[in-house]
């Protein structure tokens, strides 16, 4: 299982070390350039010429957390169009797909309206409106069907690769790499697809995003177990809802919706673009203001959400499965603007990293109870207040609850004892280390550019935390883990093995969740 | 947890040609209008290659950057010549090897060592080789690599490190069921290699169990010797006397007998469909596979192309068709697979729903049938070799990586001008060098079609299709005492 990056992960510089702080970002100001263009948009070059290439970041800041309701996995399901071309790109007829595309949506409305009557839905009538709306796909289909995916051709074709997107709870992503020559045709055709984006081939791309919800949740045993954990650990936030989407709300909502979230939420001032590579900046800006300043100005969304109020009793969950025992408990934790988001950080790093942490030494080396154990801050986001987790995978004989108990004891030798000098050292040593392996790549820096520049402002803050992590101490560990790990703020989640079904144990049977 | 537009799986394409509209633009085509300059003239470093008096083989790329140095040695030897009885012993001795600890210090005190530095050491087996690698900050460079060094030579295999690392077997067993990609993948292996080959064959609690401390020490000493051994530095460190270390350190270690890389027949199963029934999924994952080639094969280069043009990108054949066109799969992709020194798999994959399962072996059938007719043509052949020729660049954007491709040429006695050549050999590759490759390697009929699915739920009840043969994926069950029972 693959959690998302710890967004402050990052960082540390002793005073005791040669590679100082000080000289890591003076050597950052000097060779990256910040833009905000005059709609709003925030350009940031980063100059690393070791090879022609360089790749880019796009952050916008929505993420499945601002689905609307009833419409869940719709930031995701965006983020698929976003490669569906544009006016000029995966049509020559747009005049004509306009209006092709209008009557698409015009009989999907009629159809779902009358599939979705609670009472008196006549099935015949329904049929008709169902061909009605396939019919109307097939004629827009046309004006597109020669120019399948000339968007993503164009860019492998001129060379670019690692072209792929993400949707998280937090923001929306779109990455490449491009040799340096293309960086003009790059600008353009990234400006394009988020000036005027079109919803073309939508319902086939929405069967795709349900093939992905099949491949990612209903036929993965962790997969459904997440899913459910999340659903069950938060209560208000958006947060309890999967990135995916419902099944029925991915059977439910438009183009048209998918319109009107990019209209509401990717405007150029929810946006950062990151590059990072071979680009002068002197040259480079002007290019990229050329073609980025195309996008009109919009007013920034109002992206305030239900706050998470907070948990008075341990919640848990229980899933039979054919597959073996798995264990996840998390606690709620602040959002990444705590003053002690670093502490949660140092937690993570004590608790995980390596063969020295607590966990490995507990769980897997001393008590080898389990093949692997760990704890981690950001779940599922980190933009919002979160989940500090622990998981755990039991080796064959051994139960979950004995996950929990031996979890439970590390815990408890957090907020009672001090952790000593050399973990303290270790922890702040490997986040200098972490820091200066993160800058060896265009990809990974061009992200962590983005994300910093995103969440607070100034990119700065990837060198910033830092001083944050700097100053945790022995009484900072003790006094969040005692404010954190506490049993009404904890919920529960497990798989139990069932065995097969028909068999000893069945309890449960599948839990697929789709159609 | 993210959720990502295109799965790891290399997805293809198509409609361009296979329509015959491409280039009748109506509208302007903006994008071509816009200029693209040379690219700069760029001579990666090459690293420097030295062997040793022993035959050790070394590379050492520069790399000033940043203040980090990484190393990583491939010693010849792994999991294929490990006798059948103790399948999965590099698994274990891959762990052990670092985690055992030296003759002077545990495992414990190594990590403890390493750790207050955020350096690694780190080893591991392969099917082919065995591997240890270390990575650290500059200044820490002379007590990482005395560690290094000291893991390389003298580890010491301690017994209850062994036990650890065998019940993480054991936990790795029980669980290899669990996901229906693993076990699709596991079963196709078996099906194009055969299921007792070294290249498909799996452990089972009976060969871990099998395993002792004295077969780990007896692999060590007859593999770890520097005839064997090919070893690349990275990092920020001045080459004559990184040289002069390294020299040092390994031209007074004796020689020590050289190993061949050794290929092993394989024993493909006969075409025909092939279902390993799982009920607690909503979706079939598909394999449709047969034996591939190695890049040794002169028809490597067309099958690069085709592979990029059929299955390969986000514009390829199966990709438009099945995913795009079809909506039937958000994973979906394939080709002719090269390995280095054996025959790799033709595999074409497709993820989708019970009720579209057999429809969608149905398309991609099509579209390979449809090769035939519809041969890549000239455009798609030109689309190819402008995405694997203009991404070439990516090959070689880090020094890191060229050491690592030199390794592997140098490994599998491959010229180390190898990639220098694959530019000139992939450009010219011909529409008919393309559509031979095609049909020399894929045939619908020749494939062994594996399901892994909830067959309750098909498209097509099983039966209907002929013989199919179920595949019992049953574990079998541990000795007694070996491992607790559920």
């Amino acid at each position: 299982m693959k959690f998302r990056l710890r967004l402050s992960v990052v960082v540390v510089c002793s005073l005791f070390c040669s590679f100082s702080f000080g000289q890591d970002l003076a050597s950052f100001e000097k060779r990256t350039t910040l833009k905000k263009l005059s709609n709003g948009l925030t350009v940031i070059i980063c100059e690393r010429p070791e090879a022609p290439v360089f790749s880019f970041f796009t952050l916008v800041d929505a993420g499945s957390v601002q689905d609307p309701m009833g419409k869940t996995g719709l930031a995701h399901m965006f983020e698929h169009m976003a490669f569906k071309g544009t006016d000029t790109i995966g049509t020559r007829d747009y005049a004509g797909e306009k209006v092709a595309l209008a009557k698409v949506e015009e009989t999907y409305a009629a159809y779902i309206a009358e599939r979705d009557k609670r009472v008196g839905r006549d099935d015949v009538k329904l049929k008709t409106l169902e061909q009605a709306w396939k019919d109307a796909i097939a004629a827009a289909d046309k004006f597109s069907a020669a120019y399948t995916n000339e968007f993503g051709q164009i860019v492998e074709s001129e060379g670019g690769v690692g072209m792929n997107a993400a949707t998280d709870y937090d923001e929306t992503t779109y990455l490449y790499s491009f040799p340096v020559n293309r960086l003009e045709l790059w600008a353009y055709l990234e400006s394009s697809r988020f000036m005027h984006p079109v919803m073309r081939q939508f319902y086939k791309e929405r069967n795709v995003v349900i093939e992905e919800r099949r491949m990612r949740t209903d036929s993965s045993p962790p997969g459904r177990l997440f899913e459910q954990f999340l659903s069950e650990a938060f209560a208000a936030h958006p947060y309890h809802r999967p990135t995916i989407g419902w099944i029925s709300d991915l059977n439910t909502f438009s183009a048209t919706d998918a319109q009107n979230f990019f209209d509401t939420y990717y405007v150029p001032a929810n946006m950062v673009v990151v590059l990072v590579g071979d680009l002068k900046a002197a040259e480079a800006m002007p290019v990229i203001e050329k073609y980025f300043s195309r996008i009109p100005a919009r007013p920034l969304p109002d992206e305030r959400t239900t706050t998470e109020p907070a948990q008075n009793s341990e919640r848990r969950v229980v899933l039979h499965e054919q597959s073996q025992p798995l264990y996840v408990e998390g606690y709620h934790r602040p959002d990444f603007r705590s003053p002690d988001d670093q502490v949660y950080d140092a937690l993570s790093d004590l608790m995980s990293d390596g063969r020295t942490s607590r966990l490995y030494r507990a769980l897997v080396r001393d008590k080898q109870i389990a093949s692997d154990a760990e704890g981690f801050t950001g779940l599922p986001g980190n933009k919002y207040p979160q989940l500090f987790a622990f998981l755990a995978v039991p080796l064959p004989g051994h139960t979950t609850k004995e996950m929990g108990d031996a979890i439970h004891a590390e815990i408890e030798r957090v907020k009672k004892e001090d952790i000593s000098d050399d973990e303290l050292k270790m922890i702040k040593t490997r986040a200098r280390a972490n820091l200066i392996r993160s800058l060896g790549s265009n990809e990974g820096l061009a992200n962590a550019l983005a994300l910093y520049q995103a969440r607070y402002g100034d990119w700065r803050e990837l060198f910033g935390s830092v001083e944050r992590i700097e100053k945790v101490t022995k009484a900072d560990i003790r006094r969040v883990a005692n404010a954190t790990f506490k049993e009404e703020n904890r919920t529960v989640g497990v798989i139990e093995f069932a065995g097969p079904p028909g068999g000893p144990g069945d309890a449960a049977g599948p839990q697929g969740g789709g159609q | 947890m993210k959720r990502t537009l295109l799965s790891s799986v290399t997805s293809l394409i198509v409609a361009l040609l296979l329509l015959g509209c491409f280039g009748t633009s109506v509208s302007a085509q903006e994008w071509k209008q816009i200029p693209i300059p040379k690219l700069p003239e760029f001579k990666p470093p090459k690293p420097k290659r030295i062997q040793l008096s022993n035959g050790m083989v070394i590379f050492l790329q520069e790399d000033h950057e940043l203040p980090l140095i990484d190393g990583s040695a491939r010693i010849r030897g792994g999991e294929h010549r490990v006798p059948a009885a103790k399948a999965g012993m590099m698994d274990v001795y891959g762990e052990v090897w670092r985690t055992g600890g030296t003759k002077t210090e545990t495992g414990d005190q190594l990590d403890d060592f390493l750790e207050q530095r955020a350096a690694k050491v780190e080893t591991g087996g392969l099917g082919d080789s065995t591997t240890i690698g270390f990575s650290c900050l500059k200044e820490d460079f002379a007590d990482v690599f005395r560690v290094f060094d000291d893991v390389l030579r003298s580890p010491e295999f301690r017994a209850d490190k062994i036990e650890i690392a065998k019940k993480a077997g054991y936990d790795a067993i029980s669980r290899r069921n669990d996901e229906a990609g693993q076990i699709a993948g596991r079963e196709a292996a078996k099906l194009v290699y055969g299921k007792d080959s070294p290249y498909a064959r799996v452990p089972e609690y009976a060969t871990i169990a099998a395993i002792t401390r004295q077969d780990l020490i007896d692999w060590h000493a007859k593999y770890v010797h520097p005839s064997n051994i090919i070893f690349g530095i990275v990092g920020d460190f001045d080459t004559a006397q990184m040289e002069a270390k390294l020299r040092a350190a390994f031209e007074s270690w004796p020689a020590g007998t050289p190993v061949k890389n050794e290929v092993f027949a394989p024993h493909p199963a006969a075409p025909g469909y092939y279902l390993v029934e799982k009920t607690d999924v909503n979706q079939s994952n598909v394999q449709m596979v047969a034996l591939g080639t190695t890049k040794k094969n002169p028809d490597y280069y067309a099958i690069t192309v085709f592979n990029e043009a059929f299955g390969g990108g986000f514009s390829s054949r199966l990709f438009s068709d099945v995913r795009t066109t079809k909506g039937l799969a958000y994973a979906v992709g394939g080709g002719i697979g090269t390995g280095w020194d054996h025959d790799g798999m033709i595999r074409m994959m497709v993820m989708t729903k019970s009720p579209t399962t057999f429809e969608s072996i149905t398309a991609i059938d099509d579209d390979i049938a449809a090769l035939g007719k519809s041969p890549i043509s000239d455009s798609e052949i030109g689309h190819a070799k402008d995405a694997i020729l203009n991404g070439f660049v990516f090959r070689l954007d880090s020094p890191s990586k060229i050491l690592q491709e030199q390794m592997a040429y140098e490994f599998y006695g491959y010229p180390l001008d190898f990639l220098e050549t694959f530019q000139e050999k992939i450009g010219k590759v011909t529409k008919e060098d393309v559509a031979r490759v095609a049909a020399k390697y894929l045939h619908p009929d020749q494939l062994a079609v594996l399901v892994v699915g909830n067959a309750s739920e098909f498209d097509k009840a099983p039966a209907s299709l002929g013989a199919v043969h179920k595949i019992d994926i049953t574990i079998p069950a541990p000795l007694p005492g070996i491992v607790p029972q559920q």
